[in-house]
């Protein structure tokens, strides 16, 4: 059943953790398929195992069982050098708490993940100039995360997310942290780069309001997918 | 773009890594110190030549030679220049304030010792005067003595007042010379036991000898000592570097306390900037976790963090090695008189930065291996 629309597709996924001599089983049997150009959004009640999913559709996990392919690359088979890899070229992440490096400056988090790539300088530049007009940020673009308001720093976290223009954006709970005028931009902001920019975005929330943004929704109850809902 | 966020971070907390420099430092100057007094220590060797050997009685320092042994020891086989001298102990004005004294055949000695530069004409004049002295430049400073004066010694072994006229201040070749010594003629010397005959006449304390190469010292050592065996005094010669050795081996606990002190203080600022960096990595696990999502590899990581600690402990080992100099001249000052020469050497530089270097690793090691091996959903998870 391959299709080249397809481009998410997770198999009987299973995830557990050990915690002692306990084993915590988090996921159980997960499948889901996603189109390109979607916009997911993947909801439930805390502890649900909602971030453990979206750890493992970013590359940043590894499943005990099943397989998840993105993009016709089966990211479950690939060594943790070349998940890294992957990972900077096909993911973009935004983050509840931006997690911007401190120490640099808005411009300079943005420029971060094409460090990765072989781009020159200037390249660079024109990338991360790009990425700051999409999201409006091109007059504080000298200023340090400190210096910013929370909902300009999720936006810079966009930009950085969205330079490397990546495969999948995944965020989990990106207002998550943020007043509703904020959280509304930030939406507002996502909902653009889906529709103008045609990224797929898998978007972790617990808040029905944000959910509904997104054009489709998943939920997640005691580590099981419940598509009736 | 690493550099800066390296540098960055190691000036996030101003007062930790300004405490931590600061420790770095004064570790460093303390191990340079430490060092330097341990070089002080070993100069006499270290200034000693391998054509130069000591004849002395095989009893003890304090029991002479008889003169006459100086044609004996002329006629062996690879013997070059023979000179003698005295230990004479005296001191000026007050007894704390020591410096080495001896009486010695000005000639001879001054042959054996090239390394001494005095200006010709003041040379003359003291291997022309009996009652001349030649002293160091910095005794000479020390005193406020200048050619042409009157030094009046004490003696304590050979009591009495001695009056002196200063002919020669000498300079070092080197900087490893020693400049505070004290040379007289030990005709004069001799002439006034003479007279008091408070004890033998004709005995000198030591025999100098220049021999024509150092591969010969071991042989030419055993045949002066074996000319000497069964006479009422016989002769223990060595080298002049064993016999400095000699006076070094005696204090050598005290300098393997010093040494096992500097590693100590090592071992400390270790401790110190390793714990600086536990910190700072700790805090900022959430920060690697982030690197490490968006791609960022363990080499990458590493270089992070390592940097950061070399960033610190190089800032700290520069201002150490830095410090060294002005503390040296002061403790020298306080000093001089037991150290007479007291020079930071290149190798106590070189060891100073190896250490920094050292220090700067292994305490990014272990901060290193923890962000790089943190499994990054864990490190995500500390955040907020
Ligand atoms: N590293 C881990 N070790 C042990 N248990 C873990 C670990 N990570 C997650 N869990 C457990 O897995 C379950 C799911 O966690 P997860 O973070 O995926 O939930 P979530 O749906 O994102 O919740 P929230 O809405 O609160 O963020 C929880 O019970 C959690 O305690
Ligand atoms: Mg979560």
């Amino acid at each position: 059943m391959r299709n080249e629309d397809l481009i998410l597709s997770i198999d009987n996924v299973y995830k557990s953790y050990h915690r002692d001599s306990q084993i915590i089983r988090v996921l159980e049997d997960i499948s889901l398929e996603l189109k390109r150009g979607a916009f997911l959004a993947l909801m439930g009640p805390s502890g649900s195992g909602k971030s453990t999913l979206l750890n493992l559709i970013a590359g940043l996990d590894q499943v005990d069982q099943g397989t998840i392919e993105i993009d016709g690359v089966n990211i479950t088979t690939l060594s943790e050098t070349d998940l890294a890899r992957w990972r900077s070229f096909n993911v973009g992440f935004i983050f509840q708490f931006y997690n911007l490096i401190p120490v640099l400056t808005a411009f300079e988090n943005v420029e971060l993940p094409l460090l990765l790539t072989g781009l020159s300088k200037r390249e660079r530049q024109e990338h991360v100039s790009a990425a700051i007009s999409v999201v409006n940020m091109e007059d504080r673009d000298g200023h340090y995360p400190n210096q910013l308001s929370g909902g300009q720093q999720q936006r810079v976290a966009i930009a950085r997310a969205i330079v490397t223009d990546p495969t999948i954006l995944v965020a989990d709970e990106p207002t998550g942290d943020l007043d509703r005028t904020s959280a509304e931009n930030v939406l507002d902001l996502m909902d653009r780069l889906n529709c103008d920019l045609g990224k797929t975005i898998i978007m972790v929330t617990h808040d029905p309001w944000a959910g509904n943004r997104a054009h489709s929704m998943e939920h997640l109850d005691k580590g099981v997918l419940n598509h009736d809902l | 773009m690493i550099f800066k966020i390296l540098f960055r971070n190691a000036f996030r907390h101003k007062l930790r890594t300004f405490l931590t420099v600061c420790g770095m430092s004064v570790a460093i100057l303390s191990f340079g110190m430490l060092r330097t007094v341990i070089d002080a220590w070993y100069i006499g060797v270290e200034a000693s030549s391998e054509t130069r050997l000591v004849t002395r009685n095989s009893i003890s320092l304090v029991f002479r030679l008889p003169l006459a042994y100086r044609d004996t020891i002329r006629r062996i086989e690879g013997v070059e220049i023979v000179s003698y001298g005295n230990w004479f102990g005296g001191y000026y004005i007050d007894e704390k304030d020591f410096f080495a004294n001896f009486a010695v055949e000005p000639k001879s000695y001054l042959e054996l010792y090239p390394e001494y530069v005095i200006p010709d004409d003041q040379r003359i004049k003291f291997v022309s005067d009996r009652k001349g002295c030649l002293v160091g430049k910095k005794l000479a400073d020390r005193f406020g003595w200048s050619v042409g004066d009157i030094v009046t010694l004490t003696g304590t072994i050979f009591p009495g007042k001695w009056d002196f006229i200063l002919r020669g201040i000498y300079e070092g070749r080197d900087k490893n010379i020693d400049e505070t010594l004290f040379f007289f003629h030990w005709d004069y010397l001799n002439e006034s036991i003479k007279k008091n005959q408070s004890t033998s006449t004709d005995h000198v304390g030591f025999y100098i000898i220049r021999i024509e190469n150092p591969y010969i010292a071991a042989e030419t050592s055993e045949a002066i000592d074996e000319s000497f065996k069964n006479s009422l005094a016989e002769t223990l010669t060595e080298t002049e570097k064993a016999f400095q050795l000699g006076f070094v081996a005696m204090s050598e606990a005290i300098i393997k306390a010093i040494q096992l002190i500097s590693l100590v203080v090592i071992f400390i600022i270790l401790i110190v900037v390793a714990n600086t960096m536990g910190m700072s990595v700790r805090e900022r696990i959430g920060e690697y976790a982030v690197l490490k999502t968006l791609g960022f590899r363990a080499r990458q990581i590493t270089l992070l963090i390592m940097g950061e600690s070399m960033v610190i402990t190089i800032i700290g080992g520069i201002t150490g090695i830095i410090l060294t100099f002005p503390a040296a001249r002061g403790f020298s000052l306080a000093v001089g008189k037991f150290f007479p020469v007291f020079n930071i050497t290149g190798e106590t530089m070189y060891l100073d930065m190896a250490v920094t270097v050292t220090v700067g690793l292994l305490a990014g090691i272990f901060p290193a291996y923890r962000a790089v091996t943190v499994r990054i959903a864990e490190g995500l998870r500390r955040i907020g």
